[in-house]
């Protein structure tokens, strides 16, 4: 590990530390992680995949994968919050260095600490397809206006900015769309719904409307098409499944835990979870290498656009999040057997209530059944590559 | 070859518009077609001309517009299909 990584890791565990105190209180309240995000900011980390020049530190996505599983071992609604402001983040950071007024605003955020949120999901029977809109940009002269019903914008009261998708204009088809960024006093927002989840219940994924008004220039020149198969794809997914792989871990390790004590109290025979950790400890690693192989993968992917724009590409990227999202459910259930009526209970050291049920949300969080349904029809056209190192 | 696009492209890319309205070079993405639609496009392509795309032309470029699609189909079925 690098000097700068490892820095990084040191700010990070601050940051957990102060998640972990508070991350039942945010469970068991619904609440956002108000004292995690504000560690993360004292320690400077929301602008790290910032590039240097505009104030930021250039770290890769590693680094962030890295803060996402961290914060997941402790609370996986904070470390849900850094990552969806990281894909945020690195939408403009890809897309968005070549216009002034995003780096500006890019640098405003390192400055500043400055919190981003996401609304690119719409009512009306869009939901979780985000590569359609039925709200339009409209402009007027140098300026647009924007009126979109979102049914989710996770944290919006808590965001300084969000970044919203809608039509590039008001004939535009549904799959013609743009994102802009849009700041906290250039848009309201109406309460529409709220959040009382089994899980992940800090993120604070209340539903809304949201009527924006700003000038022009803070609309992404690129069509979000392209923003979403070159940036949005892969960083959701692969941090995402940075944090599922970090609530894994937590759970193996309350596991392992478990089976050592049992151990202890009993020496000279192999306790009963024993075997069955084995299990837990070899999907953990298979969890792994797939992060990490898709981390590899994405960074070469982007040396070559067309690599980044292909179909096998989009579809390696869509099977991390599904297969990371089943191992993850399925490690939490393997510990939860090892650790029996303690781990099912609510009140003891070897709990994993409040990881099953976040991690129930990984399947659902866009679908898994919808992203098998779009990888179904990307084989169609996808050849399949055999081989292994190269 | 042109003509021929254009039918598949009205009979399976789900545009928003009538696809002789659109310029060779016009952007297939801003009249409608979505990656779903791509691979529709692609297969019918494909079996019309009797050819395969290689991996390397399956990506957004390929189908941004006719004149692009045109491109990659010459370049495939090479000679035999230039006067179609």
């Amino acid at each position: 590990m690098n000097a700068h990584a490892s820095w990084l890791q040191d700010r990070a565990a601050r940051a957990c530390a102060v998640a972990a105190q508070y991350s039942d209180q945010v469970d068991s309240d619904a609440r956002f992680p108000h004292e995690a995000i504000r560690a993360l900011k004292e320690s400077k980390l929301l602008a790290i995949l910032i590039p240097r020049d505009l104030g930021g530190e250039g770290a890769g996505l590693s680094d962030a994968a890295e803060i996402c599983a961290m914060l997941g071992q402790n609370c996986a609604s904070a470390a849900m919050v850094f990552a969806m402001h990281q894909i945020k983040t690195s939408s403009l950071v890809t897309h968005g260095v070549e216009n002034d007024w995003h780096r500006t605003f890019l640098r405003r955020i390192a400055d500043e600490q400055l919190l981003l949120a996401s609304a690119t999901t719409e009512g009306g029977g869009i939901g979780g397809n985000m590569r359609n809109s039925i709200c339009a940009i409209e402009r007027n002269q140098d300026r647009f206006t924007l009126q979109k019903d979102a049914s989710v914008i996770s944290y919006a009261t808590e965001a300084d900015a969000i970044l919203v998708t809608g039509r590039r204009d008001p004939e535009a088809p549904a799959s013609d769309q743009v994102m802009a960024v849009v700041l906290k006093d250039q848009y309201v927002l109406e309460k529409t719904g709220g959040w009382n989840t089994l899980g992940m219940r800090g993120t604070c994924s209340e539903g809304f409307i949201l009527k924006c008004s700003a000038p022009a220039t803070q609309i992404l020149p690129k069509p979000f098409a392209e923003i979403a198969a070159q940036s949005m794809l892969a960083t959701a997914h692969i941090l995402w499944s940075s944090l599922w792989y970090g609530i894994a871990a937590s759970a193996a390790q309350r596991a392992q835990g478990f089976v050592r004590a049992e151990a202890r109290k009993k020496p000279g025979s192999t306790p009963v979870g024993a075997t069955r950790l084995t299990e837990a400890t070899s999907l953990l690693s298979l969890m792994k290498s797939s992060i990490l192989a898709a981390i590899t993968r994405f960074e070469h992917a982007k040396l070559a656009n067309d690599e980044l724009n292909s179909i096998g590409f989009a579809i390696d990227m869509n099977n991390l999040k599904i297969s990371a999202s089943q191992l993850l459910n399925d490690i939490v259930r393997e510990s939860m057997m090892i650790c029996g009526i303690m781990g099912y209970r609510n009140d003891s050291p070897y709990s994993l209530g409040r990881q099953m049920r976040d991690a129930m949300s990984a399947p659902l969080m866009i679908n898994n059944d919808r992203i098998s349904g779009n990888t179904a029809s990307l084989l169609l056209a996808h050849r399949l590559d055999p081989r292994l190192a190269s | 070859m042109n003509a021929k696009i254009r039918t598949l492209l009205a009979q399976t890319g789900r545009l928003a518009v009538d696809v002789n309205s659109l310029s060779d070079d016009q952007d297939l993405y801003g009249a409608g077609l979505t990656s779903f639609a791509t691979v529709q496009v692609m297969l019918a392509i494909e079996d019309a001309f009797d050819i395969e795309f290689p991996e390397r032309m399956l990506n957004r470029r390929t189908f941004a517009s006719i004149a692009s699609i045109e491109a990659c189909v010459a370049e495939i079925a090479g000679p035999r299909e230039a006067a179609a």
